[in-house]
């Protein structure tokens, strides 16, 4: 097998569980990370992310399956002989040491000559902006600031992966914003992989150049952000990356080759691309659904009339919520392009919601 | 009585006339037989009843006493003794009751806290008997006069080391032991670069806790101390039972001033570090 595994591969996960007790925390997870990606594992709480992270740290032994770093099995491999760090959802900055000491801690463990220690240090406090905090120690630190230190204190070893835990669900959601954009821009220039956990899916899109989602131990897709959003497998996918609207039905091939009919409640019959048969879901996203006065729909256009309940305003764009009848209310989402002009809808105004059929998704799990 | 100023709010107990008395007279049992006692050992009389004037001569007398201060040399010795191990012992019980989970793990921790439970008299009795058991030898020199002793007050000091010290750990955050296991370190180096700082409070408070328990205890020490291994607080038994003469106000001044400095560094330590857990 090993002699398969391409050059640029630099964690490979080979069928990979682990119990605690009865709970299935990671259940048979198979994955390959690729050298210098920004790799980002997304899933609701509890889904198992963190357990993977650590069994790739060392901090836990897999009950099945093996991993691999750079090509080596890390089975039996303890977590202070492995190529990777870790930044902890704690930060885990030694309390008791100044930001310098916490940084250069694992270059002494590694017996590093003194000049090396010092410009490593240097360079890695540089890098997260820390420059002048060297005497500092963590409890003068803010939030953020802390986390630089972990940061840099990882960095510092040059790591084949770094994991990241959470790191940035402890701060502000302006700090976050600015870290997201400071996080990418570090990984560019230290070319090192990141494996960054999360369980806020628009972080995970706005980082990552691939994403894994996970649901309850297992992988349920890995995919580049934009095919995850507009190409999801599966109805968990779908639900869980953006926002979208569901619809119940069953399908039926149709008479021509490679297309299905699905009958749903709200749509009634349609004719789509694809291959199921059975119960399935169609899902369509907010911003694809287009809202107009006028009655009467348009070639390869699915219509629907319904009544808007509310509008959420966020600035840029507004969310409809529009009441199509039993069920669910249709989520669209309209851009507000113009100052004074734009489709002008009010609670209460009979609008028609239409998309594109190839707009539609048909999802079968 | 009547106060000034604001009425009484419902938690101003400490205004409240019966409480005020409980709160009073539990300071006078407490602390006046102890004032007493302190302010006779200067009394210029040989009789405890009536203050005669200051004097300092029997500190003089008390310490001229070779008898006296041999007592105080055994406790000390005992004292530093069962201390240095039973803190060693108590730091390597707390660590691995921390650090692992094992099978009978409550059973241990449980049975750990037994010596600080069980009567100090059945204590006492229990470790005359097995002395004289096994035949632990009694006439041996200094200071292995003093082994029997020292055994018996690690085995109740120790305890205490270890609660306390496991009690410390509590407040550990384990991401910072792996963090430096991430980083490289051995699992001895972990324990030395970031357990033990964050342990250190526990094992100097365990430690001197166990230094004030050692220098006054009298029950188990009476039990297991022969004639030439006798130790302050039995020797001050000893003079009581002729008389209670100011010689022994002033050993016993002298005990108190030690044991209430140690147990102020104590909290001391304590206080420096709070739960410092980042
Ligand atoms: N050491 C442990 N012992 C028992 N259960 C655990 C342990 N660690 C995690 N779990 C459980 O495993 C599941 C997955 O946890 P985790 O990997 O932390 O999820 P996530 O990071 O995705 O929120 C959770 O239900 C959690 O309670
Ligand atoms: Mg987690």
């Amino acid at each position: 097998m090993a002699s398969q595994i391409s050059q640029d591969t630099i964690i490979r996960i080979e069928g990979v569980s682990k119990k605690f007790g009865r709970l299935q925390a990671v259940d048979n997870v198979s994955m390959e990370i690729k050298r210098g990606e920004f790799f980002a594992l997304v899933g609701p709480s509890g889904c198992g992310k963190t357990t993977l992270l650590r069994l790739l740290a060392g901090f836990e032994t897999p009950d099945a399956g093996r991993i691999l770093i750079e090509g080596r099995d890390m089975t039996g491999v303890t977590a202070n002989h492995r190529p990777v760090n870790m930044l902890f959802q704690s930060y885990a900055i030694f309390p008791h040491m100044n930001v310098e000491t916490n940084v250069s801690y694992g270059l002494k463990i590694a017996r590093r000559p003194r000049d090396e220690i010092m410009a490593r240090t240097e360079e890695a406090l540089g890098l997260v902006k820390l420059s002048g905090y060297e005497k500092s120690h963590p409890d003068e630190l803010s939030g953020g600031q802390r986390q630089r230190v972990a940061l840099a204190r990882a960095l510092v070893m040059r790591p084949a992966v770094l994991l990241l835990d959470e790191p940035l669900s402890a701060l502000d959601a302006k700090l976050r914003e600015a870290m997201q954009l400071e996080m990418v821009h570090l990984q560019k220039t230290v070319g090192i992989t990141f494996l960054i956990v999360t369980h806020d899916q628009s972080e995970a899109l706005s980082m990552a150049g691939r994403i894994a989602v996970m649901h309850q131990g297992s992988v349920r897709q890995i995919a580049p952000p934009g095919e995850l959003y507009e190409a999801p497998n599966c109805r968990f996918v779908a639900d869980f990356i953006g926002k979208i609207n569901l619809f119940e039905g069953t399908a039926r091939p149709a008479d021509q080759p490679g297309r299905v009919r699905v009958h749903t409640e709200k749509l009634g019959i349609l004719e789509l691309q694809g291959d199921a048969e059975g119960s399935v879901t169609l899902a369509v996203r907010p911003e694809k659904i287009i809202i107009s006065h006028e009655p009467g729909g348009l070639e390869g256009q699915i219509s629907l009339h319904g009544t808007v309940m509310d509008i959420a305003y966020f600035g840029g764009h507004s969310k409809l919520f529009i009441d199509i009848g039993a069920g669910q209310p249709l989520m669209a989402e309209i851009t507000n392009s113009n100052r004074n002009g734009g489709p002008r809808v009010a609670p209460g105004d009979r609008v028609r919601c239409g998309w594109r059929a190839v707009d539609t998704l048909l999802l079968t799990e | 009585m009547r106060f000034p100023g604001t009425p009484i709010g419902p938690l101003d107990y400490h205004r409240r006339l019966p409480l005020r008395l409980i709160l009073i007279s539990s300071l006078i049992f407490l602390y006046l037989p102890i004032l007493t006692l302190v302010a006779f050992s200067f009394n210029d009389s040989r009789r405890n009843i009536v203050w005669h004037g200051f004097t300092l001569k029997y500190y003089q007398k008390a310490f001229a006493d070779s008898e006296l201060m041999l007592a105080f040399g055994n406790s000390l010795s005992i004292a530093l003794f069962s201390t240095l191990i039973s803190t060693v012992l108590g730091t390597m019980a707390g660590y691995l009751l921390w650090r692992f989970r094992f099978g009978g793990k409550t059973a241990l921790e449980g049975t750990l806290a037994m010596p600080i439970v069980i009567p100090e008299i059945c204590m006492g009795v229990a470790m005359m008997a097995f002395v004289a058991r096994i035949g632990w030898p009694q006439d041996l020199p200094w200071p292995l006069n003093l082994s029997a002793i020292t055994a018996a007050h690690i085995a109740f000091c120790f305890p205490f080391a270890a609660i306390v010290i496991r009690a410390r750990m509590e407040s550990f955050n384990r991401q910072l032991a792996e963090a430096a296991r991430d980083l490289g370190a051995t699992e001895f180096q972990t324990f030395r670069d970031v357990v033990a700082p964050h342990m250190k409070p526990g094992i100097v408070a365990g430690a001197l806790l166990g230094f004030t328990l050692s220098l006054d205890d009298f029950v188990i020490t009476f039990f297991t101390s022969g004639p030439n291994s006798i130790t302050f607080p039995v020797k001050i038994y000893s003079m009581v039972r002729f008389s209670v003469t100011p010689e022994v106000n002033a050993a016993s001044t002298i005990l108190i001033i030690l044991t209430v400095a140690l147990t102020a560094i104590a909290l001391r330590i304590q206080r420096r570090y709070p739960i410092a857990g980042v």
